[in-house]
């Protein structure tokens, strides 16, 4: 009786399982629009993003054209051990890593600041102002930042002149290594600053401006009601923010740093992804190319999920995922 | 909004100004800088700085950078690729984004992480680059419009738009009995007109500032884009010779070069500088929606 029970449950289990999948066979039958319409996106998504993620195995094996990454001999980690013990390879890492965790803690706090700034300018029209002005250097490609660099800050550019003023020999910014990380993390803050606090300056938009009212009539002061009110209000959107950036620093952005490379400062502005396109495409070494690729890939995706998790503790629970 | 100030309240609102104030002359002054040296004499911008002395200034820098074939060319290019670029992203992105924004899709979590997947995945560059080359897509205009047209961004961004769109619009369509065709077309895509200019305007100034793609996929130099035209300019400082137009020696050559930066600097980024305040909005909301998630 019990087993005939149980064979009676099973069978109406598995009907049901086939009913399910039926009406999902006639519902993507009724709905083949919304099929069609998707399936660029992931034509395109599959060939684009997941092909080169198979192509990783490329730094596994001693790629030759002759016999396609499929054919060519594995390798095992030669090539990921090739890059370790290279002696380029602590000072690039370290590069890379102090270029952007620099970058990181000067350049984060920033458009934080400048949209508290902000928000404390009470008139509409100056408040627009600024912010057309602040958000314009966002739209100037890299290549025309870097290039003003180059004119701003050459021996003869006008920053020169009034450092000539007073003292005897120009600064060469531009090809002196020591300048190389303050150049490139402050000229960041020049052009990202103000289109990075879009977000805070509309988190703050949205404080119920009666918790000021009441704030005041307790007699906070202005930098109270900004620590109390203001801070808390944005801390959810720093908090996804800064995960982001962290998961990002060994993603850092290849452009930028490869257009202002000089031969002279080379020591402290070759970073992971410039020496992975110089060896690994220009010189033609893909597996080498595709190793150091895929050694920064996993460090930024253990970063990522490190600050992910921490984040998630001190954020009450909201992470990224 | 009444809210009162104290003295010392007064005096921080005080030197926040001022402080602002700062923030805006130094990010307005390499933007001034450039301007006017765009305009004067080169070797006078080098020797005395900037001037208000007439004779100090010139037009001929905009004269060669205009006439500069390299520049002008660059310039079609680039608009080419921005354009072409918006398109596709756009017709891709909104039609994944609205099948996606059906609840009841079958499938629709397997299509989420798969695109999702791709924002902390990648192949990286050599493998993406061997599959342009072996697709036979280098040196063509395909490598630089196509590879990076699914943006999971965009998918997103059109996802939370069609998802805030009311629902009773598509149901009350769907009693009617109109087929998913019928809604997409007729009643979706006419409402998401915002949606699809902030993706449309997102793509064109992301193509048209970007030089990375460019330079790897592209060796033939009538293909570049305007950004890697200026990145020998600016950068490398080649002049290639076909920009003298008529006999100079070296130095005259130099000169010309210098004033060339600054012209085609001006003349580069005007476009989207002067086109960019009409838009703010739009680029705004495109930060504020993502963010939003």
């Amino acid at each position: 009786m019990k087993g005939l029970l149980r064979v009676e449950q099973k069978l109406k289990f598995n009907n049901t399982k086939a009913g399910i999948y039926k009406s999902k066979i006639t519902y993507i039958k009724n709905h083949y629009p919304l099929y069609l319409l998707i399936m660029p996106a992931v034509i395109l998504t599959i060939i684009f993003r997941y092909i080169p993620m198979y192509g990783v195995v490329l730094a596994f094996k001693d790629f030759s054209y002759a016999k396609g990454i499929l054919g060519s001999e594995w390798v095992g980690f030669k090539y990921f051990k090739q890059f370790m013990t290279s002696p380029n390879f602590g000072v690039i890492f370290m590069n890379t890593l102090k270029l952007s965790v620099y970058g990181l803690i000067l350049g984060f706090p920033a458009p934080i600041i400048l949209a508290i700034m902000l928000n404390q300018v009470r008139r509409a029209r100056i408040k627009k102002t600024i912010q057309l002005i602040l958000y314009a250097p966002n739209f100037i490609s890299v290549v025309i930042v870097v290039g003003m660099l180059f004119l701003l800050l050459s021996p003869t550019g006008p920053i020169n002149k009034i450092i000539t003023l007073f003292s005897d020999h120009p600064i060469y910014f531009m090809s002196d290594p020591k300048y190389f990380r303050s150049v490139y993390i402050l000229s960041g803050i020049w052009q990202g600053a103000g289109w990075s606090s879009i977000i805070y300056i509309a988190a703050l938009a949205g404080v119920d401006t009666q918790l000021y009212d009441a704030a005041r009539i307790d007699g906070a002061t202005l930098l109270q009601r900004i620590r109390h009110i203001d801070l808390p209000t944005i801390k959810p959107v720093i908090v996804i923010s800064l995960i982001l950036a962290i998961g990002g620093i060994m993603g850092i952005g290849f452009e930028k740093a490869y257009l202002m490379q000089k031969g002279m400062n080379l020591s402290v502005s070759e970073i992971i992804p410039t020496y992975v396109y110089k060896v690994g495409l220009l010189a033609a070494n893909y597996s080498f190319g595709a190793a150091v690729g895929l050694f920064n890939t996993v460090i930024n995706l253990i970063l990522l999920i490190l600050a992910n998790s921490i984040a998630k503790r001190v954020n009450e629970g909201y992470g990224l995922y | 909004m009444n809210i009162e100030y104290t003295k010392t309240d007064k005096i921080i609102l005080t030197i926040n100004y001022f402080l602002l104030f700062i923030i805006v002359l130094s990010i307005l002054f390499p933007l001034i800088y450039v301007l006017i040296g765009s305009f004067m004499e080169p070797s006078a911008l080098v020797n005395k700085g900037i001037s208000f002395d007439i004779n100090d200034y010139t037009i001929e820098g905009y004269r060669r950078i205009l006439s500069y074939k390299p520049i002008t060319r660059g310039f079609l290019n680039s608009f080419f690729y921005s354009t072409a670029f918006s398109i596709i992203t756009v017709v891709v992105c909104i039609a994944a984004g609205y099948s996606l924004s059906v609840d009841d899709l079958v499938g629709r979590k397997f299509f989420m992480i798969l695109f999702l997947i791709t924002m902390f995945l990648s192949g990286g560059l050599i493998p993406t680059y061997l599959l342009i080359k072996n697709l036979g897509m280098l040196n063509t205009a395909w490598a630089i419009i196509i590879p990076g047209a699914v943006n999971v961004w965009n998918i997103i961004l059109s996802r939370t738009f069609f998802k805030g769109l009311p629902a009773e619009l598509t149901e009350a369509a769907e009693i009617d009995g109109a087929s998913d065709w019928i809604i997409f077309f007729k009643i979706a895509i006419p409402l998401s007109k915002p949606i699809i200019f902030v993706l449309a305007l997102y793509a064109f100034v992301g193509q048209w500032n970007a030089y990375f793609d460019a330079m790897i996929y592209l060796d033939d130099s009538k293909l570049h884009p305007l950004q890697l035209v200026l990145r020998s300019l600016l950068i490398q400082n080649e002049v290639r010779p076909e920009m003298i137009l008529d006999r100079q020696v070296m130095a005259e050559l130099s000169k010309m070069a210098e004033i060339m930066k600054y012209a085609s600097i001006v003349v580069a980024s005007l476009p989207l500088l002067v086109m960019y305040p009409f838009f703010e909005k739009y680029f705004e909301k495109g930060v504020l929606v993502g963010s939003l998630k």
